[in-house]
């Protein structure tokens, strides 16, 4: 025993020094390699076109077709290319597509002749392959929860629903190079939803070859776009690096881009700090700080946020009633003070610089801000909806996700509507995500603070979300015209682009004239990036960031 | 011992199909759908994809389906991370979380238990003070202030040390750091406390009566017998370092299992939740078992397999 003990001791002694050691030594080490490794990459990023950047969370996918997050879109934006990529100025321009295609009178039929483009392993990109992709997104096995965005092409619906077969899907490989979509109805805004990652094609023998492992490393995906993904240390790092088999590769400067995952933003901060990040979103609480830098910058967002009005109840069944709440509070301040990052204070449901009518005008420049606050104009109205709906006091609860974020606007909310209408209590009842949006489904919330991003680049993503009964609506609001509007956008008008322009815009005003929403900010965010960095593109739907274009000065 | 051994598996297989089965009825109580777009899609589209998942069957064929899975070793698809196996994403992530969490231990052990013994030893001294201040200081300062606060000092200002991501030795540095406080506070004030006790019991009299000289006495009698308790506390300290480095993986990038674990629980990832509860769970217990183990070494006194030889 007293030798076993002797020889405990005498580990954990050699251990001790062992690790002091290590500390030490490894400490030096690090200082050296941090200081030269940041002034290296400093002088090589000049020379040799590389950037670094960080990304928020792990990719969650690179299949294209079962995607729904930015990270993957972001991603996928770069190292896949569709028939159509968002250049410069955020229109579609062709990417697969050789040439404009020949639409049939009707505006239903595309044909579509592709470019001499190759994957990254050399196999040539066929109209087969988006064949094969897109059937097998709206196929009920894959399970892929963007499915609907392909509802526009015939079939796919029902498919996706399982009354018929994939292969009744309105789309056609007429010979290698040539490619027939027929779609359900002539949707105006279809070019720049084929940038959208669903519609991406998929190399058919290399899915097959892969089989459960497709995508899920980085060389077990294969790629079209002017990147490829060379390296993916899950949950670490990713990188990008050119792609040689690109059709449009004298395009692309950048050699190398480097992603390291990272979740917290002062992290990511101090990553730029030390230089080991080129950029790095901000969050608040570090825009003072960062604002007066020559590196600050603010971009706006096509996420708008609002309150969703719960008409089950009562009180705000009356109009008067989410007119005076909406009314009532400072949006401007709020978005200085409390969020501070480049949003926008929004009286109005589609966002600023997001879609552009047949007259080439940006949606929100013609339909202007549809509400303002006015205190007492608000305080009147709650008088009048006091006597219509007959209360003196009324308790609501606003529902809100359990973030630090959710917190202070909830508190900022329920302050200011407090002081301003008389006999109001704001119960504030924070809940995890998915209850969150659970509790909203089923209707049992009075007020809630909820958001939207556009699925495709028109208005209609915000607009028909609030027709009577829609999956998305969940606050019983109602009204006919809205309704037709709507339907009329969606069916008749699609023949005639300035009447359903004028329709969008009139089902706007009518559903911020009836109060059903109160809509609070466009979302911006503020970000520090180095000055030799240039041209990184910020696209306003799909994937955030194009960096085809982007380069180290 | 070896009959010891078989027991105690039955015993630890028993309580992790206990745990399993708690977890998986309380997860789906869990309101909401693990799928991602929950807020985009309508009612419909989701009974679509809930088919092919099996999450429109009763709630007992989805159990009796999860343990046939679980029997075969199969812990099923992620729904976060599409189709990606959740034992290839446990192995993939473990890696660094078990190495911040054994460096933090094992550094926290052994500062712990020299501060401990030198406080113990210095009773009432300068060195005593000094010893449970900084016992006091890691108790009471949470990992993540003091991991902000390396970063900034260490990483950004004096450029020491890498600020944070995880590529080699260097990097482990100031995670290790944040993870080991709390244990070496913990343990130097158990090993002081049980030292002083172990001091001035009746044998080590005896010991000294024999003129066994004073560091005879301390390192063959008294911290031997003082080692015991701060063994029990060992199991507890591990599972406080997992649960710790969860923010500390964070501060630092650390590609870990920390974050992912709390992630798919807020973000209903069943066959995840399940995983990492099965693979923390199994941990832990294997750790009490180590530790049981561990006992008989120390001290021949403890006869695990109730007395018998």
């Amino acid at each position: 025993m007293n030798k076993k003990f002797s020889f405990l001791l005498v580990l954990v002694l050699a251990l001790s020094t062992f690790l002091a050691a290590c500390s030490g030594g490894g400490g030096d080490k690090a200082s050296n390699e941090s200081k030269s490794g940041s002034g290296d990459s400093k002088a090589d990023s000049k020379k040799e076109q590389v950037l670094n950047l960080i990304a928020t969370s792990e990719i969650p996918s690179m299949d294209s077709t079962l995607a729904t997050d930015n990270v993957s879109f972001n991603v996928m934006n770069n190292v896949y290319e569709g028939l159509y990529r968002l250049d410069q100025k955020n229109e579609p321009a062709l990417g697969m597509a050789a040439e404009e295609p020949k639409v049939s009178e009707d505006g239903k039929t595309y044909t579509f002749k592709l470019r001499d483009a190759k994957w990254s392993n050399g196999d040539a990109v066929t109209a087969q392959d988006f064949v094969f992709s897109w059937r097998r997104a709206v196929d009920p096995a894959t399970a892929a929860e963007y499915a609907y965005m392909l509802y526009d092409v015939k079939g796919a619906e029902e498919i996706n629903a399982g009354k018929a077969k994939p292969d009744t899907l309105g789309i056609k490989a007429i010979d290698d190079k040539t490619l027939e979509i027929t779609l359900k109805n002539n949707i105006p805004y279809f070019k720049s939803l084929l940038s959208f990652a669903t519609f991406y094609p998929q190399n058919e023998k290399f899915f097959k070859e892969q089989g459960k492992n497709y995508a899920l490393e980085a060389n077990t995906g294969v790629y079209n776009g002017p990147f490829t993904l060379s390296e993916w240390k899950h949950e670490q790092s990713f990188q990008l690096k050119k792609n040689p088999t690109y059709w449009d590769n004298a395009a692309v400067k950048l050699e190398t881009i480097n992603f390291n995952i990272v979740k917290d933003t002062a992290t990511a901060v101090n990553l730029y700090e030390t230089k080991k990040a080129d950029r790095a979103g901000l969050t608040a609480e570090f825009v003072d700080k960062y604002k007066s830098d020559p590196n600050f910058g603010t971009s706006p967002d096509t996420s708008v946020y609002f309150l969703r009005l719960n008409e089950k109840n009562e009180v705000l069944a009356n109009k008067n009633a989410r007119k005076a709440l909406d009314m009532a509070w400072d949006k401007k301040s709020f978005v200085d003070v409390i969020l501070n990052n480049g949003s926008k204070p929004a009286y109005y449901l589609v966002p600023d610089k997001f879609a552009q009518g047949p007259d080439g005008k940006d949606f929100r420049e013609t339909n202007g801000d549809l509400g303002k606050q006015d205190v007492e104009e608000a305080k009147k109205l709650w008088a009048k909806a006091k006597k219509e709906a007959g209360f003196d006091k009324v308790t609501l609860e606003m529902l809100n996700y359990d973030d630090d974020n959710a917190a202070k606007i909830s508190q900022y909310l329920k302050e200011q509507l407090e002081t301003n209408l008389e006999g109001l209590t704001v119960n504030i009842k924070p809940q995890p995500f998915k209850q969150k949006l659970e509790l909203e489904s089923k209707g049992n919330y009075d007020f809630s603070f909820a958001g939207w991003g556009p699925d495709y680049q028109d208005p209609m993503t915000f607009i028909d979300m609030f027709v009577t009964d829609g999956a998305h609506n969940q606050m019983g609001y109602s009204n006919p015209k809205y309704d037709k509007l709507v339907a009329d956008a969606k069916g008749p008008l699609l023949s005639d682009l300035d009447a359903r322009w004028k329709a969008l815009l009139d089902a706007e005003k009518i559903l911020m004239d009836d109060a059903a929403i109160s809509p609070m900010y466009q979302r911006g965010t503020a970000y520090l990036q180095r000055d030799y960095v240039k041209g990184i593109v910020e696209h306003p739907f799909g994937g955030d960031f194009g960096y085809k274009w982007a380069h180290i000065e | 011992m070896l009959r010891y051994t078989l027991q105690r598996i039955i015993y630890m297989l028993i309580t992790l199909f206990i745990i399993a089965t708690l977890t998986f009825f309380l997860m789906k109580l869990l309101p909401g759908s693990p799928l991602k777009s929950q807020d985009k899609l309508t009612p419909e589209q989701i009974t679509i994809i809930n088919e092919k998942y099996g999450l429109n069957d009763p709630l007992p064929v989805q159990y009796v389906n999860y343990l046939g899975n679980l029997a075969q070793g199969d812990l099923g698809l992620s729904f976060q991370y599409d189709n990606r196996p959740v034992t290839e994403m446990i192995a993939g992530r473990i890696g660094p979380s078990a190495q911040l969490g054994l460096q933090a231990l094992i550094l926290g052990s052994i500062v712990g238990l020299i501060l401990g013994i030198i406080a113990a030893i210095k009773h009432n001294t300068f060195f005593d003070y000094g010893a449970t201040f900084l016992a006091v200081i890691g108790i009471s300062i949470p990992s993540f202030v003091f991991a902000g606060f390396m970063q900034f000092v260490l990483g950004v200002k004096l450029q020491l040390l890498p600020v944070a991501l995880w590529e080699g030795f260097s990097y482990t540095i100031m995670p290790t750091l944040a993870l080991s406080g709390f244990v070496i506070a913990n343990i130097s004030r158990f090993m002081r406390t049980e030292l002083l006790e172990v001091m001035a019991s009746d044998y080590i009299m005896l010991a000294k009566a024999k003129g066994i000289s004073q560091s005879g006495i301390i390192i063959k009698h008294a911290i031997r017998n003082a080692l015991i308790p701060v063994i029990t506390i060992i199991g507890p300290l591990a599972v406080n370092i997992m649960t710790g480095s969860l923010v500390i993986e964070r501060i630092f990038a650390i590609p870990g299992l920390g974050e992912q674990f709390v992630k798919s629980i807020s973000m209903n990832d069943y066959t995840v939740i399940m995983g990492t509860t099965i693979f923390y769970s199994a941990l832990f217990i294997f750790i009490i078992f180590v530790v049981d183990i561990l006992y008989g070494i120390v001290d021949p006194r403890i006869r695990l397999a109730g007395g018998r030889k």
